[in-house]
């Protein structure tokens, strides 16, 4: 079978963003990107059920900027077949990115599409269910487990209190929680091979998407400084601030 | 316009998230509507008709809405959905699951986890693991949106007396079916409801080294939380986790116990009233976050603690 999986350019997860100083949008200049890391658990996800014997070929598609690419390169280097790069200098919602991945799942007809669960940068955790709901598939949102048999995915979900088992009829949409595997290192001599692997570029009106967004930005701010607090010299000094001083005991 | 509420249940009772987000509902303004979906869910939807508030609760008693499947509960959200202004959810796991499909069904973007209603269309969410919020402002027709518990005090669960009406749509797409589910067992406050969190991270060592942090946790009446590498360790099971991709909690008072502060971690948490670090490394993130710090071994001083309470 087919696997579809769809990866993000994102800031580094170990970065501290900083907002602008006209409260437009946070800085990107100059700030290193990478694959979001929900995404790397996606592909890693896809490489081993291909490495089972389940999946026959990955491919993995992007969308937005040019330098994408590197990102779709990243993902062919652990393991993905071949690229798409959905190429878009506008800000894309969550609702254009399913609408333009539908179009994606349309044309390949992937028998499994996996996403990670949310981006780092945005925090939606919207983009799965909504390519589920436009191409009228079910979904196993934060996976922890994944397990493909008889036509079927049975999917291991972390819920609020616990753990929930579905089982969906393919075609399906995973999206990933993180533990769901540990994503390898790319090797170098794979980094080199990717490089020679196919990378399609398209554009969403090649898709026949308009890139549209009801939600429009007005400001974004720093979250409220918290005040310095004190270091205490004991056990009983903190639970006497606490008792006097915050009186939260 | 009215606001159709999303309740969160179990079947059983009504989850106290739903109070928030009626809330959130309220500072909007309009009629509120609570829709309850489930099976055999009839305390439910009793329990939904004494919030205060809310006008109506519509009730969709039926097989296929057990789980809270999200292929069906989208169809009868998005379906009630058209003839409401905004449609909202407590960004629980299940709100998560099942909301942004009902938005994409109204062919509406998203506004998720919102904590500040700022105008009837507009709204304020944290973006890049809590570093920033963004306020945003939504043109669709039907505003579909997730709210943060933790950003608006809950109404008042009992006072209200809301006309309960029986709903006979059934929406089965068919496609997926519920399997089996793992419960997390405890006798302790649920983490994301507690006024006093206790959380154990790397630095306690093994899961049998949570035993302090229990014992401590009942001494206080609190819900004992973790960080992402002491669920990755196994010391205990990922429920625990507080953190971006764990549960948000902002309780009265945060004791965070060898947890070194990574930006992800303190996305879960940086909004509780008070924070306390144990640590023995000065130097860890946590205590540029904490109101009151500790330098010390984590094995002498809870137990120091937990005695002197």
């Amino acid at each position: 079978m087919k696997i579809l999986v769809a990866v993000k350019r994102v800031i580094d997860y170990n970065v501290k963003v900083r907002v602008k100083a006209d409260q437009t949008d946070v800085d990107l200049t100059n700030v290193k990107m990478a694959i979001n890391p929900f995404c790397e658990i996606a592909v890693e996800e896809a490489v081993r059920l291909k490495e089972k014997g389940v999946a026959s070929e990955i491919v993995a598609v992007s969308l937005g900027e040019k330098a994408s690419q590197e990102q779709l390169r990243t993902a062919l280097a652990l393991g993905a077949d071949r690229g798409i790069l959905v190429e878009t200098d506008e800000q894309l919602g969550s609702l254009t990115v399913a609408k333009l991945l539908k179009a994606v799942v349309d044309e390949e007809k992937p028998d499994l599409v996996i996403l990670g669960k949310q981006s780092i940068d945005s925090d939606n955790n919207q983009t799965g269910q909504m390519l589920a709901a436009l191409s009228g598939l079910p979904q196993g949102t934060f996976a922890s487990e994944v397990v493909v048999e008889d036509g079927k995915a049975n999917v291991t979900r972390e819920v609020d209190g616990g753990l929930q088992t579905v089982s969906l009829s393919l075609p399906a949409i995973v999206t990933t929680d993180l533990r769901l595997n540990e994503p390898r290192y790319a090797s170098l001599p794979n980094i080199m091979k990717a490089k020679r692997k196919p990378l399609d570029t398209k554009t969403p009106a090649d898709l026949g998407v308009e890139v549209t967004n009801s939600l429009t930005t007005v400001k974004v701010a720093a979250p409220q400084e918290r005040s310095a607090g004190v270091k205490v010299g004991s056990v009983e000094e903190l639970i006497e601030k606490l008792k006097n001083e915050a009186k939260v005991i | 316009m009215a606001i159709l509420v999303v309740a969160e249940h179990d079947n059983a009772a009504l989850g106290s998230a739903t109070l928030n987000t009626v809330a959130a509902a309220r500072q909007i303004g309009g009629d509120i509507h609570l829709l309850v979906a489930g099976a055999a869910c009839g305390s439910v939807a009793e329990a939904a008709a004494a919030v205060e508030g809310v006008e109506k609760v519509l009730v969709a008693d039926n097989a296929a809405y057990e789980h809270q499947l999200a292929e069906n509960v989208s169809l009868l959200a998005s379906e009630l959905g058209k003839s409401y202004s905004h449609v909202m959810s407590p960004a629980s796991t299940s709100g998560k699951n099942f909301m942004p499909r009902v938005a994409a069904l109204l062919d509406v973007d998203q506004i998720s986890e919102i904590v500040s209603v700022e105008s009837a269309d507009t709204f304020s969410r944290p973006i890049y693991a809590g570093n920033a919020i963004a306020t945003v402002q939504s043109s669709a027709a039907v505003k579909v949106i997730t709210v943060r518990a933790t950003g608006f005090d809950p109404v008042a669960a009992e006072g209200g007396s809301a006309v309960v009406e029986q709903l006979s749509l059934i929406h089965d797409a068919g496609v997926s079916s519920f399997v089996g589910e793992e419960v997390a067992q405890s006798d302790r406050p649920e983490l994301a409801g507690a006024d006093i969190v206790v959380s154990g991270g790397r630095g306690m060592g093994n899961g049998e080294n949570f035993e302090i942090l229990y014992k401590l946790a009942d001494k206080l009446g609190a819900a004992v939380g973790a960080s992402r590498a002491a669920v990755d360790a196994g010391f205990v099971p990922n429920d625990m986790q507080v953190g971006q991709t764990g549960k948000i909690v902002a309780p009265n008072l945060y004791v965070a116990v060898g947890i070194s502060g990574a930006i992800q971690h303190l996305a879960g948490m940086k909004d509780s009233k008070v924070i306390v670090a144990i640590n023995k490394d000065e130097d860890a993130p946590i205590f540029q976050v904490a109101d009151y710090g500790l330098v010390a071994d984590l094995f002498e001083a809870v137990p120091e603690l937990e005695g002197k309470l």
